[in-house]
């Protein structure tokens, strides 16, 4: 079994790994393989086209958390120029699971604010697997302010398990924190657009997710508590995961249906960590797209329609 | 009610109100501190605030009781009383979460965790809200976090300031993201409070975790928390697997946010209405009473 692909994309892996092996046989025979190899891969799209096609919630959200999925960093540079990273929160550290600064889309200044997590095990490490602490979400709501004042687009991509649950976190005000961030972000005087990347995990990413428009990338998560945390606390057993991921509806389609979210941006065949110039391409196309419409709107247009639009969060009877 | 408790005097009967009647488990006449063990008789413990006498405990406290304590007797106006929850999403773990509603519903004898009043503490008009936590641990569904809109709507209209008692173990897993959203709704409105210069009063009580406390709860213009109140975002036990280290004595206890800043003050349940109408007659720029 290949570690770098998930348990349900193992039969794609095969027959990528015999297509390869086909190549590098190809050159020093006398048979034409070209004709296999065109064969082997229209069947391998066929896979994957059937495979994905049918994915369960508990697969989406292995996929969100693939160890080869692209994170912020990756499409940085892909969809923006001039990316200037800013640090710390001026009052104890620099977060390094949550990364933000100041870059040019489609040549306008933009603040760029997400988690980020790492990927080989030292990263991970120094990224604290993309679980930002109090001081991460300060820095997040001082560039966020820093941006309102020189009237910036924020743009913030969402991929993390949560807020970062240890004692230095809470001696900080882990919960003040993110709450400050609800508060501020609901009346910051600029557009703000979110799009979910990856993980999508409760608190830790809403604490960057108030905004006039949020986004999904198609294979990506969002939700109150990870399938596992949900699966130990109401069915007493982390195995009963999938069962919790399916209950709690935690991908894109189901929350667009529901109308928690705007927009899923399309992924390549296979997700996006097979193709991720494409996917940044999307994710680029929809930033562009929404700030032309969200920079149309004046500032008390805007704020008042972001501010209705969660306050019609919820579903009760009365 | 029977001839035998027609005949008891008042002071003594043991339910606080007609809620209690239905509660699953009968309580006696007589109580158990669960902080000194003392053998407390329980009218006298329930007039003096649910607080043991002995050891000063802040016992968890019924939140229709803790709003009639607090406020003025007169006059009182219950806020959206009628909101109840839906299970959109049809969740079910081991119990169907609507089967979880109808019997939080039965035992506390409310429709949801979250009671809102409009009343006076001492004359100030304001709304007071209480979490109840025997319902489904006091957690924030889509009700709650309309509810708290709604009394703080009631604070803008008539421009007085709203106090909240919550006691929560965070968000309901059983209503997924829209009990997250919550967190953004309940802060959104308190935005729009703290522009229009209307003092928002937070009181934490035990406990106040996760989603509540990283929302509304953190959020008070005056953070208070009860004596030993448990307040945090994340659960002890999570940290402690996280993290594999013994937590420090006192950890996310109230008097642990107050020597790391994250609360104003401690208040004693008993004193709570002297000190919050003094602090918010101050804060309105209101004669001393």
């Amino acid at each position: 079994m290949n570690p770098n692909f998930l348990e349900f994309e193992q039969p794609i892996a095969e027959l990528e790994a015999k297509i390869e092996e086909l190549r590098y046989v190809g050159d020093d025979t006398e048979i034409n393989i070209g004709e296999e190899i065109t064969r082997l891969q229209s069947k391998c799209k066929g896979l994957t086209e059937s495979i994905f096609g049918k994915l369960t919630s508990w697969q989406t959200s292995q996929l969100a958390r693939h160890p080869q999925r692209p994170h912020m960093l990756d499409y940085i540079g892909r969809i923006f120029t001039d990316f200037e990273e800013l640090h710390g929160d001026r009052a104890y550290a620099d977060d390094k699971a949550l990364v933000g600064g100041i870059a040019r889309l489609e040549g306008k200044p933009v603040m760029v604010i997400g988690q980020q997590k790492g990927r080989d095990t030292k990263e991970k490490i120094r990224r604290n697997f993309g679980m930002p602490r109090p001081e991460g979400y300060r820095k997040a709501l001082r560039l966020m302010k820093l941006a309102e004042r020189f009237k910036m687009p924020v743009i913030t991509f969402i991929d993390t398990p949560g807020a970062y649950p240890g004692i230095g976190a809470e001696e900080r005000g882990q919960s003040e924190a993110i709450a400050r961030n609800l508060f501020e972000m609901a009346a910051l005087k600029v557009p703000v657009i979110c799009t979910v990347i990856g993980e999508g995990g409760s608190g830790g990413a809403l604490a960057i997710g108030v905004g006039d428009k949020v986004m999904m990338l198609k294979y990506s998560t969002y939700s109150v508590i990870s399938p596992e945390g949900c699966a130990s606390i109401l069915w007493k057993s982390a195995e009963r995961a999938q069962d919790a991921a399916e209950a709690l509806g935690i991908t894109s389609d189901r929350l667009l249906e529901l109308g928690l979210i705007d927009q899923i941006i399309d992924e390549p065949l296979g997700s996006a960590y097979r193709d991720v110039d494409t996917t940044a391409r999307n994710i680029r196309q929809a930033l562009k797209d929404s700030l032309d419409n969200l920079n149309q709107m004046g500032t008390d247009k805007l704020l008042d329609a972001r501010y209705q639009r969660l306050m019609s969060y919820g579903q009760y009877s009365e | 009610m029977n001839w035998f408790e027609k005949l008891m005097p008042s002071r003594i009967r043991t339910e606080a109100n007609g809620a209690d009647k239905k509660g699953s488990v009968p309580e006696g006449l007589w109580t158990k501190c669960n902080s000194c063990n003392a053998v407390l008789y329980r009218a006298e413990l329930e007039r003096n605030h649910d607080v043991c006498p002995k050891c000063h405990h802040h016992m968890r406290m019924n939140a229709r009781r803790r709003l009639e304590n607090f406020l003025d007797e007169e006059p009182r106006e219950e806020i959206a009383a009628n909101l109840k929850p839906v299970d959109i999403l049809k969740f079910k773990d081991t119990k169907k979460y609507k089967d979880r509603i109808i019997g939080s519903q039965k035992n506390t004898g409310e429709n949801d965790v979250l009671i809102a009043i409009k009343g006076q503490v001492k004359n100030i008009p304001l709304v007071a809200t209480a979490f109840e936590f025997k319902f489904m641990g006091g957690s924030m569904g889509s009700v709650v976090g309309e509810k708290f809109v709604r009394a703080a709507n009631v604070c803008l209209e008539h421009e007085i300031p709203l106090v909240c008692f919550s006691a929560s173990g965070g968000a309901r897993m059983q209503e997924s993201l829209f009990s997250l959203m919550q967190m953004s709704k309940t802060s959104a409105v308190l935005q729009k409070m703290s522009q229009r210069g209307i003092p928002f009063i937070s009181v934490m009580t035990d406990p106040t975790m996760g989603g509540v406390s990283a929302s509304l709860a953190m959020l008070g213009d005056i953070n208070i928390g009860e004596p030993n109140a448990l307040i945090g975002f994340a659960g002890p036990r999570v940290i402690e697997q996280t993290v594999r280290e013994t937590l420090p004595e006192g950890f996310q206890r109230s008097e642990f946010l107050l020597e790391h800043g994250a609360i104003d003050m401690i208040i004693d349940r008993r004193d709570m209405r002297d000190k919050i109408s003094s602090l918010l007659s101050m804060m309105q720029n209101k004669p001393a009473a």
